[in-house]
């Protein structure tokens, strides 16, 4: 029964290889629809992670805070569900930062007779934890210690990149949802006129008594080769569009290969799901 | 075997193809089924394979009912029923014994027992020879008799012929005609649509069931009281 699946669905594919050229050539394009979205949304997420990743709680603390304190202070912050790094940063080092960050100043910073920057423990939160709410839940939290003097986190910004990332999220997925409909409705016209072009073969499938199981085998697994064909030209469209962008117009990273494979396999189940879809309805229709 | 009860067959743009159509074809019966063209022959065939289902009334092949069968077992009943056409519907792009064994490996049959039986009803039907042939590079009659041969290939109880030999000439269709005589004489119920009255004629011994706008008008062997 396998067999007869596997030999049928290539001797299909060698009898007619310009329809499998063209069905594959189809999917293959939608795909890179899709593909080229995909590049473009894994970017737009890579930058937004980079520019979350510097969103950090500053405590900065009072002068006559003792080791003690600041050691309990320090576990506590630690222990926070929504914190995952805590770093002290001394009077000196601050000063020291100062110095190297603000090179314009550095005569008026070495010209003090004190220090008057404060010492302060820099609270870096879990990448769940990014969002305004948690950021501020935490700032508010360390606030409440008598020996901290001040809480800083840029709510402005936070709030901004929050909404970017919401709005980046939901036009990936409206976008994302319409190319995906759009591939899979190509994709079914294509398979459709493949069912179509076979539809002798299948009727005397069912005059000699196949089942509808034994008839559906080798076209799902020809939908199947077919759309992996074209989840792989659309893998290399892809690229080669990313190799032409990348570094000549703007600096891009290419997809992670758990993306690219998924990509590609999902092209060999559109095919499988539009070889299924279009059987059903040829099957019910000429009964 | 084959009964049919009172069957009405309704089209949604045509209307009604069969009106009141009751026949028990018996086994290893033979039967034409003759008038004029649309009196509604191929529509029995048809609704005897179920192909299409009755609008009302009862169709019973081999133990099957029109009126319980799953369409999960619907195949089942079609490797009992043999059907072959006027054009023939071999596949063109496959030899005369790759037409034979696509309809053994479609149902399931093991490798090992299809080269066999291929040989064995290619020479049934008088075409050993012919195995490694296109059905271009074949005469209509020789397309035919590989249908024909397709048909046998489960071993049916009936063999449905819808105007077989309306696409040949006469030599050719009678030498169809004797084959299809002898798998009858072998035991296989034949019933044949046909509207060659002249051949009909010819052989008076068999039963001939006729339709006109669908019902029976004529059945000279209706003797075991179906209404």
């Amino acid at each position: 029964m396998a067999y007869h699946s596997v030999r049928e669905a290539i001797a299909a594919l060698r009898r007619a290889p310009g329809l499998a050229i063209l069905s594959a050539t189809s999917i293959g394009l939608s795909l890179f629809v899709l593909g080229i979205f995909g590049v473009v949304a894994y970017n737009l997420e890579v930058t937004l992670q980079a520019v979350e990743r510097r969103v950090e709680v500053v405590a900065y603390l009072r002068d006559d805070i003792s080791a003690a304190q600041l050691e309990v202070l320090q576990n506590d912050v630690s222990s926070f569900p929504e914190v995952e790094n805590v770093s002290h940063v001394s009077k000196f080092e601050a000063m020291r930062n100062a110095i190297q960050q603000l090179e314009e100043f550095h005569d008026v910073f070495t010209d003090l007779e004190m220090n008057p920057l404060p010492a302060s423990l820099e609270v870096q939160l879990r990448p769940d934890f990014r969002d305004p709410t948690s950021v501020a839940r935490v700032a508010e939290l360390i606030a409440l210690y008598p020996f901290v003097e001040d809480v800083r986190y840029g709510r402005e910004w936070v709030d901004k990149i929050y909404q970017l990332r919401r709005l980046g999220g939901a036009v990936a997925a409206i976008l994302g949802i319409a190319f995906a409909v759009v591939a899979i409705l190509i994709i079914g016209t294509t398979v459709r006129m493949a069912v179509l072009a076979r539809r002798e073969e299948i009727a005397i499938m069912r005059l000699v008594g196949a089942t509808d199981g034994f008839i559906r085998r080798p076209f799902l697994l020809e939908g199947f080769i077919t759309g992996l064909g074209g989840g792989l030209l659309a893998l290399l469209l892809t690229y080669a569009a990313f190799l032409a962008v990348d570094g000549s117009l703007i600096d891009l990273e290419w997809v992670p290969a758990s993306w690219a494979s998924g990509g590609t396999l999902a092209g060999g189940l559109l095919g499988l799901a539009a070889s299924g879809a279009a059987l059903r309805r040829h099957l019910t229709t000429y009964g | 075997m084959i009964k049919l009860i009172n069957v009405y067959k309704e089209f949604p743009r045509s209307g009604l193809a069969l009106k009141n159509v009751s026949f028990h074809l018996r086994k290893g019966e033979f039967a034409f089924l003759t008038g004029p063209s649309g009196a509604g022959k191929t529509t029995v065939l048809q609704v005897i394979h179920m192909a299409e289902r009755p609008t009302d009334g009862e169709v019973r092949v081999s133990g099957f009912s029109s009126r319980r069968i799953r369409r999960r077992d619907i195949p089942k009943l079609r490797r009992r029923v043999g059907m072959v056409f006027q054009n023939f519907r071999l596949l063109r792009d496959r030899t005369t014994a790759e037409n034979l064994a696509f309809a053994l490996e479609v149902t399931g049959a093991r490798r090992s027992e299809i080269k066999g039986k291929v040989q064995r009803l290619l020479a049934q039907v008088g075409l050993a020879a012919r195995a490694g042939a296109y059905p271009e590079e074949l005469s209509g009659g020789e397309q035919q008799r590989i249908a024909i041969a397709r048909a046998l290939i489960h071993d049916p109880v009936v063999l449905l012929a819808d105007e077989p030999m309306g696409n040949l000439d006469e030599r050719a269709a009678r030498s169809v005609f004797e084959l299809i005589r002898d798998i009858n004489a072998s035991g296989t119920a034949v019933l044949m649509a046909t509207h060659d009255l002249d051949l009909v004629r010819r052989y008076s011994q068999y039963r001939v069931i006729e339709l006109t706008e669908g019902a029976i008008v004529y059945d000279s062997g209706n003797s075991d009281g179906v209404p």
